[in-house]
């Protein structure tokens, strides 16, 4: 029986690719572990093995060929002996034999094109802009800053040599070379402690986790030995250190994989924790987080880097650590996350504002120190507040927001400050159970229209 | 692109050629009939299983991580041969082998890897995250080294219970690394556990090779400095698996403490599923498969000594993929879980 190669999901949010070359043609003949194809993502170029035994009875989308959605069929196999017009005609992505049942994928939430935030007064008028993924964001902000201050070298796994897990470090080990692009063993503990060590005689370290769930191997000397060393030296010795990597939920890597650490790190004095939304706002950070002379805590998220953004077009552009972005004006309702968070927020606002309801979005960028200013201009203006984080409610970031709105502008409420959080279980691996463990914008809506009640 | 002032413990070249497989010197290496029989069925069912599910994957069925024990199947299953019922497993996120060796069911396994209900985890563990307390599994651990503190509180479990059980505790060369293992080393060797440290040494921890990651690479000498003893087993043979993991389990259910066996293996297949493979040469990956897979090797043993024939094994091959295509029919049609499933199994 004719089987039909479908083009092959790769990683967890891989959605298309690009099918670079065929290394097989019609008529050769294929044992399963044999490479037949070659297929490009934003990450990487991967090879396509055969499961199916057979003859190669028809390549079905030419080499070169962008954006292939997964599941197409790309080629078809033809048992021994048989006849070529076994192989179904080529046909549309639709007519391929659907994966029964399968698992609705968690997408990631569609960046708006290219989303351009309200210009905001560290991009100064009329600067160039230029369309930029966040994982660029991040390598450029690096680059720049190492190429400015020797002392700034990277360390991690895989961070030199394959180029970052995530493809963040991509570039960084050519120009940089190996003394200060490092790949280390698979020791956080060690190699966070010894960044540490480097950072108190004056280097200045990024030390990338994986992700931020390893950081817990390493979270005795985050917070034991970064964070309290300036107040425990009487202010003598600090720890000029970035601790950076992709935080919270990817998609389906389950409870191990899928955790939030803002409210965490952001309960620790001594240290600051980043956790920014667009792609300017990662550059201008990182970049402002690494000439910081404290421990930050630089909190990226995975879904996010394969989205682009406006940034500008400067030689050196900085964002302060520790002010929050109104993200979108609106005069009813505020609505306060960071991070992916924010996503939820606009397609809310988006939402929200077909019914005349104006939402205010305010994106935190730092969470410690936050800035609670910002937060409380905006609701003296609205009344309300929702609220919204990926991470655990109880002592959430969204706990903490609720309590800062309560000390400051109690008297301006119209409506208890309501939450919007990821849910109070570990990650299920499940698609649907995962679907329900992550907060939604219909969660958001509901929260906004609450405090308005409607 | 060395740079002379690069952080680097060993000079460019000895990290190219990986060194050949080395031979035990533990105990007889022939097997019988039936267990030359055995053997390769059960390493063809984790072989077959896995290609399947890297198949599933590509479908968009599994999601997330799915790490493929293609090519390291000689380490469990010689180890399966050696224990005894009542010992214990753990390992790291490359589980599905040991699972299937420690005779969980395949559909069961499939099932969680495509996150239905009927999975091991009613689909809300995933690949990694899989248990059995019946077949004495204990996981299917996401946190690289994490495996070797808790196999060895197995160890622990054993001893304070007198019970005769040994903990099999398997980790990579990458999770060699890591502190925690030393920290257990030390212990499980001053209480003198039962537990046996198998290091599957497939040569890279993701992209990184092992010389570009140990100062010390015979990670059979990972246990001296505190006395553990060790030797380095050649992981693609079956046989000398099964000889050498009984000689440790043995010396370790005698109360003598822990034994490090490093089973030298490769994995045929990227880390994860996306995984560009810059880092060692095509080649290299034929050159293992043609020369020292666990499975030709067995089968050519059978054809030559006439154990079995062509047509035996054509028999043994259909029987392990209708196994394999049934869980994954299974795996692809089970519903997925509740929802009231995401609330429950959080404290008791
Ligand atoms: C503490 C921790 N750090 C990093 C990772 C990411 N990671 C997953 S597998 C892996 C490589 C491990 O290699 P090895 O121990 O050799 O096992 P193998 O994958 O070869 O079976 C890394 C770095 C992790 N899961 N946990
Ligand atoms: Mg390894």
């Amino acid at each position: 029986m004719a089987i039909n190669i479908l083009m092959p999901a790769l990683s967890p949010t891989m959605e298309q690719g690009k099918l670079s070359k065929w290394l097989k043609k019609t008529g050769d003949s294929i044992r399963s572990g044999d490479v037949i194809a070659e297929i490009e993502t934003d990450k990487a170029t991967m090879e396509v093995e055969a499961v199916d035994e057979g003859v190669l009875g028809s390549i079905l989308i030419a080499e070169g060929t962008d954006n292939v959605p997964v599941n197409t069929p790309i080629a078809v196999i033809l048992a021994d002996g048989e006849d070529a017009s076994a192989a179904p005609a080529p046909k549309a992505a639709s007519a391929a034999p659907a994966p029964v049942a399968a698992p609705a994928v968690v997408t990631a939430p569609a960046a708006l094109p290219a989303a351009s935030a309200p210009a905001s007064s560290e991009i100064p008028a009329g600067t160039e802009m230029i369309s930029m993924s966040v994982r660029e964001a991040l390598r450029d902000a690096m680059a720049e800053e190492m190429r400015r201050d020797e002392t700034v070298f990277v360390m991690g796994e895989e961070v030199a040599e394959y180029q970052g897990a995530y493809k963040v470090t991509q570039g960084l080990l050519a120009e940089f070379g190996p003394r200060r692009v490092i790949d280390t063993p698979i020791t956080e503990h060690g190699f966070a402690g010894l960044g540490v060590g480097a950072a108190m005689t004056g280097l200045r370290p990024i030390v990338e986790f994986m992700t931020f769930n390893f950081a817990m191997q390493a979270i005795d000397h985050i917070i034991n030995s970064a964070a309290k060393t300036l107040y425990m030296s009487g202010g003598q010795m600090g720890c000029p250190i970035v601790f950076r990597g992709p935080n919270g939920a990817a998609s389906r890597v389950g409870a191990q994989h899928s955790q939030d650490y803002a409210a965490w790190y952001s309960a620790v004095p001594g240290l600051k924790v980043v956790a920014p939304y667009t792609a300017a706002d990662y550059k201008g950070l990182l970049k402002s987080a690494i000439r910081d002379p404290n421990p930050v805590i630089f909190l990226e998220n995975e879904i996010l880097y394969g989205q682009s953004f406006e940034v500008p077009k400067l030689d050196d552009f900085t964002v302060p650590i520790g002010k929050a972005r109104v993200h979108r004006e609106g005069r009813h309702v505020t609505l306060v996350s960071f991070s992916i968070g924010i996503t939820y927020c606009i397609k809310a606002a988006d939402e929200l504002a077909k019914e005349g309801i104006e939402a205010e979005i305010i994106d935190l960028r730092t969470i410690r120190p936050m800035d609670t200013e910002t937060i409380i201009a905006s609701v003296k203006k609205t009344g309300r507040c929702v609220a919204v984080e990926e991470g655990y409610p109880q002592c959430g970031v969204t706990a903490e927001i609720a309590m800062r709105v309560m000390e400051h502008a109690f008297d301006y409420l119209d409506a208890p400050v309501m939450r919007v959080t990821g849910k109070d279980v570990p990650m299920p691996y499940a698609a649907n159970l995962e679907k329900l463990a992550l907060p939604n914008v219909g969660e958001v809506i509901a929260a906004a229209k609450a405090t308005l009640y409607r | 692109m060395a740079g002379s002032a690069a952080i680097r413990s060993k000079p460019a070249s000895a990290k190219t050629a990986p060194k050949p497989i080395e031979k035990s010197s533990a105990g007889p290496l022939e097997f019988s009939r039936d267990q030359e029989l055995s053997a390769y069925r059960e390493m063809l069912a984790i072989r077959r299983f896995e290609e399947k599910a890297g198949q599933l994957y590509g479908m968009g069925l599994i999601g997330g991580f799915c790490h493929l024990y293609i090519g390291q199947e000689a380490v469990v299953i010689g180890m399966q041969m050696a224990m005894k019922p009542g010992d214990q497993v753990i390992t790291a996120y490359r589980d599905h082998g040991h699972m299937l060796a420690c005779g969980m069911a395949a559909r069961g396994v499939m099932a969680e890897l495509t996150g239905r209900g009927g999975g091991y985890s009613r689909g809300k563990g995933g690949s990694m995250h899989m248990f059995s307390k019946e077949k004495h599994f204990y996981g299917g651990h996401g946190i690289v080294g994490a495996q070797v503190s808790l196999g060895t509180g197995l160890a622990f479990a054993n001893h304070y219970r007198n019970n005769g059980s040994v903990s099999m505790v398997y980790f990579g060369d990458g999770a060699a690394n890591q502190g925690q293992v030393y920290e257990s080393f030390n212990m499980a060797e001053l209480w003198k556990l039962p537990v046996v440290y198998l290091i599957e040494n497939n040569r890279y921890a993701m992209g990184t090779s092992v010389s570009r990651a140990s100062s010390q690479t015979d990670f059979s000498k990972r246990g001296l400095a505190h006395g553990i003893p060790g030797e380095q087993v050649d992981g693609m043979d079956v046989r000398a698996v099964k000889a050498a993991g009984a000689k440790a389990l043995e010396f370790a259910r005698s109360g003598k403490g822990p034994y490090i066996l490093e089973m030298q293996t490769y994995r045929y297949r990227g880390h994860s599923m996306s995984d560009p493979a810059k880092y060692r040469s095509k080649e290299e990956v034929q050159k293992m498969r043609e020369e020292h897979d666990p499975i030709e090797q067995v089968r050519g043993r059978l054809l030559r000594g006439k154990i079995a024939t062509e047509d035996d094994l054509k028999e043994i091959d259909a029987k392990v993929r209708a196994v394999v295509n049934e869980a994954a029919e299974f795996a692809s049609h089970d519903p997925e879980p509740d929802p009231s499933e995401l609330w429950t199994d959080i404290t008791l």
